[in-house]
């Protein structure tokens, strides 16, 4: 029998048997390096963290480092209320260890939006969250017999998300050290948020409680107080992009600090 | 079925290393070499040459897509319906893409990262699709083999020779997948360590990849005066 390899029927069956073979091999090949890859992934978040409080990690020494500096890591909900908190190992498999709280899913899927509805009010804002049941993960490190607070940062740059982590020392208000990151911001221009000259610019900076805001980044070449740090020049959204998930996200923070600070102070 | 298969076996079985064959294997090298001479696949020349590990990394990931596609399209060739043959070499190359950057993502996270989006452009290259059209469709898995391995080696040696260069000249060191990189001008050589040397930022940017291509085609069109062009 001949087959006719112009027909509809061929082109179609042809079409089909092949989705399934390829389907069928990737979704194979995904899943048998899915270990593989999400320790890469947390040994990149380690490192990251590390790198906030100065601690410089490579991919072999990341578990080592983070076990022996990270003492404690606790997730809070929206309204600042302790959720959960532990002091085991790091287990990726466990949904409620803080580590697992996958900040940037959390981020695309709720808070961008609750952002943009708030539209700078921030008491919008704060109640949406706390109306939420959003987590947020802390790593309390300890370093030089000193206490230092991680804490995850989200947001939105020009082009793309931007992230990073900021560590606040003993008096949850002076920063200890910071790191940014970002996925496709203009290379030159807002991609110098994480280079050194930058991030170095917010230590030993403090967050004003009393408000309005906790922090700015400033623009171009303002004067600069021990509350803010000046922007990156022709990074101008990139720069607000930080300011705003640090204004957020500590937010949300500082009113656990502030209970903690409360029981630490009747102890 | 056996009197339509008479013509074939009839012929006289070819050598996979005939004379015409190796001829698949040196010409991407030199005579048409997918970068130099057929200026296909620049985009990624550019783009990843600022170090020699990235560019080894990306010339074995090329390899590997060109000799994958090549011989599963050459194998497929009898079966693919006419109207829908782009679509499925598309597919074929695609597949073998998400693969490599699966696979560099679980084993080689840092490099995997440098590279980005550079490694799913890969299916956009046009050496890929290109040899695919022009030559596994119409040509046995055997030869469709060597094509890829020269084509894919004619492309690998422009991107090492480009990497090495702009990384000698840009950071003083060269790296390899694995050792790290490898600095060999001690730091009291540099500006600012008190010495007389400075890198030259000029070849980390990509306009010094365009050139050092360029120096490239100069040579090998000096040594090679058929390349040149009439006017």
């Amino acid at each position: 029998m001949t087959i006719n390899k112009n027909s509809t029927v061929y082109t179609f069956g042809f079409s089909i048997v092949m989705v399934i073979v390829v389907g069928t091999s990737l979704a194979y090949t995904s899943l048998s390096l899915k270990d593989r890859q999400d320790a890469n992934a947390a040994d990149k978040k380690m490192m990251n963290i590390l790198s906030a409080i100065g601690v410089e990690a490579n991919r072999e020494n990341a578990g080592e480092l983070f076990a022996d500096f990270v003492i404690e890591r606790v997730s809070i909900d929206g309204s600042g209320r302790q959720v959960n908190t532990t002091v085991s190992p790091v287990n990726s498999k466990d949904k409620t260890d803080p580590f697992s709280i996958e900040v940037m899913k959390d981020y695309r899927a709720k808070i961008k939006s609750a952002v943009k509805a708030a539209d700078g009010d921030a008491l919008a804002l704060q109640s949406a969250l706390e109306s939420s049941d959003l987590q947020f993960p802390l790593y309390r490190c300890s370093k030089d017999n000193e206490d230092l607070f991680v804490v995850p940062l989200v947001g939105s740059g020009l082009w793309g998300p931007i992230w990073g982590f900021v560590a606040l020392k003993d008096d949850m208000k002076t920063i200890y050290g910071a790191n940014f990151d970002h996925k496709t911001e203009t290379p030159g221009l807002g991609a110098e948020i994480k280079e050194g000259f930058f991030t170095d610019k917010f230590r030993g900076k403090k967050l004003n409680t009393a408000g309005p805001l906790l922090f700015s980044v400033l623009k171009g070449g303002a004067v600069t107080d021990e509350n803010s740090v000046d922007g990156i020049t022709g990074g101008t959204i990139t720069s607000k992009g930080v300011d705003e998930m640090i204004n957020r996200t500590l937010a949300v923070y500082l009113r656990y600090f502030e209970s903690e600070s409360q029981t630490r102070a009747q102890k | 079925m056996s009197t339509e298969n008479s013509p074939a076996t009839s012929q006289k079985k070819e050598s996979l290393f005939s004379k015409k064959n190796k001829k698949l294997l040196s010409d991407p090298l030199n005579d048409s070499n997918p970068i130099t001479v057929q200026v296909l696949g620049i985009c990624s020349a550019l783009a990843i040459t600022v170090q020699l590990q990235q560019a080894v990394i990306m010339s074995l990931s090329v390899l590997f897509v060109m000799i994958g596609g090549n011989v599963i399209v050459s194998l497929m060739r009898n079966m693919v319906p006419d109207r829908i043959r782009i679509i499925v070499q598309l597919v074929v190359v695609a597949s073998l893409v998400i693969i490599v950057d699966e696979v560099l993502k679980a084993f080689q996270p840092d490099i995997s990262e440098k590279l980005s989006v550079f490694v799913g452009l890969i299916i956009t290259n046009c050496i890929i699709m290109g040899r695919l059209e022009a030559f596994a469709l119409g040509n046995k898995p055997g030869p469709s083999f060597l094509d890829a391995i020269g084509n894919g080696m004619g492309y690998a040696w422009i991107l090492l020779v480009v990497s090495i260069v702009r990384e000698i000249f840009g950071s003083g060191a060269i790296s390899l997948p694995g050792m790290g990189q490898v600095k060999f001008l001690p730091t009291s050589w540099f500006i600012s360590e008190g010495g007389l040397y400075e890198n030259n930022n000029l070849m980390i940017l990509p306009p010094m990849a365009l050139i050092t291509v360029g120096i490239i085609i100069w040579i090998q069109r000096s040594r090679n005066q058929a390349l040149i062009e009439e006017n």
